[in-house]
């Protein structure tokens, strides 16, 4: 798992397209990238030719201005003002016909995905024509390979931004203002999103993954996610979903199927299935959600969560129980 | 007056030095406010605050317990967010009150010192105020206190947590009660009073 993470947090790079969308900006950005290149050539090339013959010609000891070059001074700006223009009007042209085709959503009845953000995690909720079909989970999205994502975007404190570079641009979430934007995976694979516009202590910390899986392990972890929590399998979890209950811990978190409701913290009801904690800051595993929860601000200062002092065995019990949430 | 042109050099100097240092003396004097995260929880936590004084016999002295974080503008702006988190307004509205009293005049049940509001938090209250202790945190107990005296112009205004859009004295105030003015200002007259 903790490679698993690794590996997504290598894979979070807009030369690497793995959709459409991310694709034709990734062409627009070579095509930008060579003929800029080409251009700063040239006019180096230019500038070292004009040199060196001014150069040369001083040695002969040539007047360096006269009437006839003055003529072909002219004539050149003139030239390259005009390439300018050219090469400007070629960019301007390529950026909105890229900006046209990607902003239209291709799919009427798109897979829907409402992006929350707050400081400092998503969270994403996956709309259902019927509210059984809709579940609620955080810092991590699966979408189907090869079929159009629509994200309804919104920020619960501060302006935030959506980005995974290998499938789309960015798009800011702005609190009070919804916006949207869909984005297509065609290669199966874990992407790395990162929260682009700074949005306070923790923003650097602020990551979210997007799995793009075959579209039967999609369906299939849906209709995991849509159930409610699995109950205590065995009496140190279920001491463990009291601590949980009773505690700090269900003033915020929400667990489905328990009396946890509260909307102020991350949806825990399948944290186990998970492959982060904190946003993309820790890999789940035991040991680091026990550090999360007793002492989250040397982990994260300034995050919302506050410390928790626990009783080992009540800690232990706890641990147990979040990690059969599977 | 030869000797004073003479000396005139030496006395821009002393001037210029002089306000040198008063802007470094003033410059050294700002300090940014401290924003602590890991806050252990003060060790004398009132227990034996009493909420009135009406009692038998001579009186009592009362626990006096500091507010680590009165006038502290973080804590005041967290206390904010949290009074929305705990759904304190689900019964106190934004101060106004509800089912719950209103938090921002200056009629206070159980007293209105910072261990009086601390106790009423922990404790709980007859007919509806549920007891907050082992869900709430130590430190955000307090960091609520601030925000809840905040609102009936208690401590400071120099430390101000962000605007809220519902109903204030004036713009940038949590509060009802103007500070420049007596308590109560806002009451109306006696003569409309039921």
């Amino acid at each position: 798992m903790l490679q698993d993470g690794l590996r997504g947090a290598l894979n979070q790079s807009v030369l690497e397209p793995a959709g459409p969308q991310a694709a034709r900006a990734a062409r627009l950005w070579w095509f930008a990238f060579i003929v800029a290149t080409i251009v700063y050539l040239l006019t180096m090339g230019a500038l070292w030719w004009a040199a060196h013959r001014a150069r040369q010609r001083e040695r002969r000891g040539e007047v360096a201005v006269g009437p006839e070059s003055e003529l072909r001074m002219t004539r050149g700006v003139t030239y390259a003002t005009a390439a300018t223009i050219v090469i400007l009007l070629v960019f301007l042209v390529t950026d909105l016909s890229v900006g046209r085709t990607l902003s239209p959503v291709p799919s009427k009845h798109p897979l829907t995905i409402e992006l929350t953000g707050h400081q400092w995690w998503w969270e994403a909720s996956y709309a259902d024509t019927s509210p059984h079909g809709r579940f609620t989970t955080a810092n991590e999205i699966h979408v189907p390979v090869g079929q159009p994502v629509l994200f309804v975007l919104q920020a619960q404190d501060v302006i935030h931004s959506f980005w995974v570079p290998n499938l789309a641009g960015k798009k800011d979430l702005i609190p009070g203002y919804r916006q949207s934007m869909w984005f297509q995976a065609d290669t199966a694979g874990l992407y790395r999103g990162q929260c682009a516009e700074f949005c306070g202590l923790q923003h650097a910390k602020m990551a979210l993954h997007v799995v793009a899986e075959p579209a039967s392990q999609y369906r299939q972890w849906v209709s995991q996610q849509r159930e409610s929590a699995a109950t205590p399998p065995d009496s140190v979890a279920s001491r463990g979903r009291e601590v949980f209950l009773t505690g700090q811990c269900a003033m915020c978190h929400s667990i489905e199927g328990t009396s946890a409701g509260s909307h102020a913290g991350p949806d825990l009801t399948h944290l186990a299935s998970r492959r982060t904690i904190a946003a993309g800051t820790l890999p789940n595993t035991r040991g680091a959600l026990a550090g999360w929860i007793v002492d989250p601000q040397r982990i994260k200062p300034g995050v919302r969560m506050p410390p928790n002092m626990l009783k080992p065995q009540d800690l232990d019990a706890l641990l147990t129980y979040l990690q059969s949430l599977k | 007056m030869r000797t004073l042109v003479r000396r005139l050099p030496t006395i821009r100097a002393l001037v210029l030095c002089a306000a040198a240092l008063a802007t470094a003396a003033s410059v050294g004097a700002c300090r940014r406010e401290e924003r602590r995260f890991r806050e252990s929880p003060p060790s004398a936590t009132p227990s034996g605050v009493r909420v009135s004084a009406l009692q038998p016999g001579t009186p009592m002295d009362t626990t006096h317990v500091r507010n680590p974080y009165e006038n502290n503008a973080y804590a005041q702006s967290e206390g904010q967010r949290l009074y929305g988190w705990y759904n304190c307004a689900g019964c106190h509205a934004n101060g106004g009150g509800g089912m719950g009293p209103p938090l921002m005049d200056d009629e206070w049940i159980y007293g209105s010192s910072p261990e009086n509001i601390y106790a009423t938090i922990i404790q709980g209250r007859p007919n509806g105020m549920p007891s907050f202790a082992g869900k709430i945190p130590t430190p955000q107990v307090w960091q609520l206190v601030t925000y809840v005296r905040s609102l009936s112009a208690q401590n400071s205004t120099g430390a101000r947590s962000s605007r809220t859009e519902h109903m204030m004295m004036y713009p940038g105030s949590n509060s009802l009660q103007d500070p420049e003015t007596p308590k109560n200002s806002f009451r109306p007259p006696a003569s409309e009073m039921p």
